[in-house]
């Protein structure tokens, strides 16, 4: 199936990613060669196949509910852009 | 004496043992290696004063009569995906340029333990996407192999482990760590003619390592030997509870049957990948292999992988998905690049649009495409009753077989700049590592020989799960048949 230019406009919107108006075009010719090539599976009968979701033959552990690590702030938002005082910081959101 | 950047681990290890040469002089002559090598570009990040005190640290325990491991005092390359900590890890991305993790992922972990020495961190395509190393911020990767007969254009080392591939080649790690999503280890090592290994899915622990697709990305070990391989999964593998994926199985020994032989075991040829338009070469190197191993005792047999043409779809549509969900934390707040926007929203969207290359963008809207609502169905779980197909082909095919050899990829080296402008003529690259790694299983690619100019051609084996023990076997009979000794001229 080809993707048109609002299609590409709301991918664009809902992964967070800026999309120029004038680059819309260009990333619908090539998504659309993408979703055209995995559309092969169009002719795969999956009738009462269930789908694959892990891949090994054990099922994940469980574990108490109990706090392991933390308590180093600082060390978490050591890397934060604008990070302040072991805080996080965003541009404002609330007026 | 030998020269030290020639050495294999098994080679290394005994010399070291045999106080022929210091872990700190073996260290030396491979950052000596590195300065002379640097255009090709194989490191992001180098870091030889580290290196050079833990060798000096190695050598203080030799001469105490300790030792960490089979890998102490070995210089290898880390494929930066690897966090590594108070070493800056990018990801081969812009997004992750000023990012310096505090914790030191479970592999990279296990390996410092083992007292090997990290000489720096390899190139990679950008968040491991990519079959060229051509995608990273940090410019491509040159392959140190170029064609006979004059042909002097640069080739691409294959990808995402391209740096890693480039430094094993070219003398300048005695090993290197790749991972592995779709032929991310495999795919090099047969461009660049070295071993590259990905275990089960779950044998190695993916805690720590920047994360593409989840349920397929694997770590593995790049070498020059099958003996390397086996020795350096050894210490890189282990269960570990803070991977729910991690297998809680024990790890054998994975060089128990090295010198076993084939002599009685079943090898399986899937004829659905004798493709259309398959060039001779790659034909001839496959059908050599499967000589090979019929000369050593293996009984060799065609079997049947019905739907081997559908499993690099279904990747290119999994694997995007969970890029799309893993790539979200990179949001401009927590750690990596920020550009402001004029509120929170526009903050966001400018960070992931400068932040993230072309084919990473790619990636992450082909996933938020088949997540959305209305094609989830149509897309995204179409694609995982395939994958259960695909891993259904394989058990059946085990029930007869105890390995399958193919072709690595469908061609040795191209050169830069070929391909780079149709995607899905990039994705062919993964054609035949691919559906092992659907179905989370064991392969590695050993060098079979050259192509008709002269470039290195792998040849792929891929195992039962968790049965990495007869994989090495199978794989170590190839190469002892394949007597592959060729090397990259001047390297």
């Amino acid at each position: 199936m080809a993707l048109d230019q609002a299609t590409v406009a709301r991918i664009a919107n809902l992964a967070r990613i800026k999309v120029s108006e004038d680059e819309l075009q260009a990333w619908a010719t090539d998504l659309s060669a993408i979703i055209t090539f995995v559309e092969q599976l169009d002719e795969v009968n999956v009738d009462g196949v269930e789908p694959m979701t892990g891949v090994g033959d054990f099922s994940l552990p469980l574990r108490p509910d109990v706090v392991t690590d933390g308590g180093y702030a600082e060390v978490v938002t050591s890397n934060a852009p604008n990070g302040a005082h072991g805080f996080y910081t965003v541009p404002k959101v609330v007026e | 004496m030998a020269v030290l950047t020639d050495l294999t681990i098994a080679a290394a290890r005994k010399g070291l043992d045999a106080g022929d040469f210091s872990a700190r002089e073996l260290t030396q002559a491979h950052i000596d290696a590195m300065a002379q090598h640097k255009t090709l570009n194989a490191f992001i990040t180098e870091t030889p004063e580290r290196a050079l005190a833990d060798a000096a640290a190695s050598d203080a325990r030799r001469a105490k009569g300790e030792s960490a491991g089979p890998m102490d005092g070995l210089p290898i390359a880390m494929k930066d995906l690897f966090c590594t900590a108070d070493v800056r890890t990018t990801a081969g991305s812009h997004i992750l340029e000023p990012f310096t993790p505090p914790y030191e992922s479970t592999v990279s972990g296990r390996l410092k333990a083992g007292g090997s020495v990290m000489l720096g961190k390899a190139n990679l395509d950008e968040f491991a996407m990519g079959s060229a190393n051509i995608t990273s911020y940090y410019g491509p990767v040159t392959n140190p192999w170029v064609a006979s007969g004059g042909d002097n254009r640069q080739r691409v080392p294959g990808g995402s482990s391209g740096g890693s591939a480039a430094a094993v080649v070219a003398r300048m790690a005695i090993a290197a760590t790749g991972t592995d999503t779709g032929g991310s280890i495999r795919q090099p090592a047969s461009f660049c003619g070295i071993v590259g290994m990905k275990p089960t899915y779950g044998r190695c622990s993916r805690w720590g390592i920047v994360a593409f697709a989840s349920s397929l990305d694997q770590a593995g070990p790049m070498t020059r030997t099958v003996e390397d391989a086996a020795i350096m999964l050894q210490v890189m593998a282990g269960h570990d509870p803070k991977d729910s994926t991690s297998a809680p199985y024990a790890t054998p020994n994975f060089s128990e049957k090295l010198a076993a032989g084939v002599k009685g075991l079943k090898i399986g040829l899937p004829r659905e990948y004798r493709v259309d338009g398959m060039p001779a070469e790659i034909d001839h190197v496959w059908n050599q292999g499967a000589d090979w191993l019929r000369a050593q005792g293996a009984e060799v047999v065609e079997i049947s992988l019905p739907h081997t043409q559908y499993a690099l779809p279904t990747y290119y549509i999994i694997a995007p998905a969970e890029a799309s969900s893993n790539l979200a934390r990179y949001d401009g707040v927590r750690y990596g690049l920020r550009v402001d926007g004029g509120d929170l929203k526009e903050m966001y969207e400018n960070t992931r649009a400068e932040g993230f290359g072309a084919e990473v963008k790619r990636r992450i809207m082909i996933g938020t495409y088949v997540l959305s609502a209305g094609y989830y169905d149509a897309y995204y779980l179409k694609a995982q009753k395939v994958r259960s197909l695909i891993l259904r082909d394989f058990t059946t095919a085990f029930e007869s077989v105890d390995a399958i050899l193919t072709p690595t990829a469908p061609s040795a080296a191209f050169v830069l700049g070929e391909k780079q402008d149709d995607p899905v003529q990039m994705y062919l690259n993964d054609v035949f590592t691919v559906p092992a790694s659907m179905a989370g299983l064991p392969a590695i690619s050993v060098p079979g020989g050259l192509s008709d100019e002269g470039l290195p051609l792998g040849l792929h084996l891929i195992g039962k799960p968790f049965d990495e023990v007869t994989l090495f076997q199978v794989a170590s009979a190839l190469e002892e048949a394949a007597g592959y000794d060729a090397r990259p001229a001047g390297y």
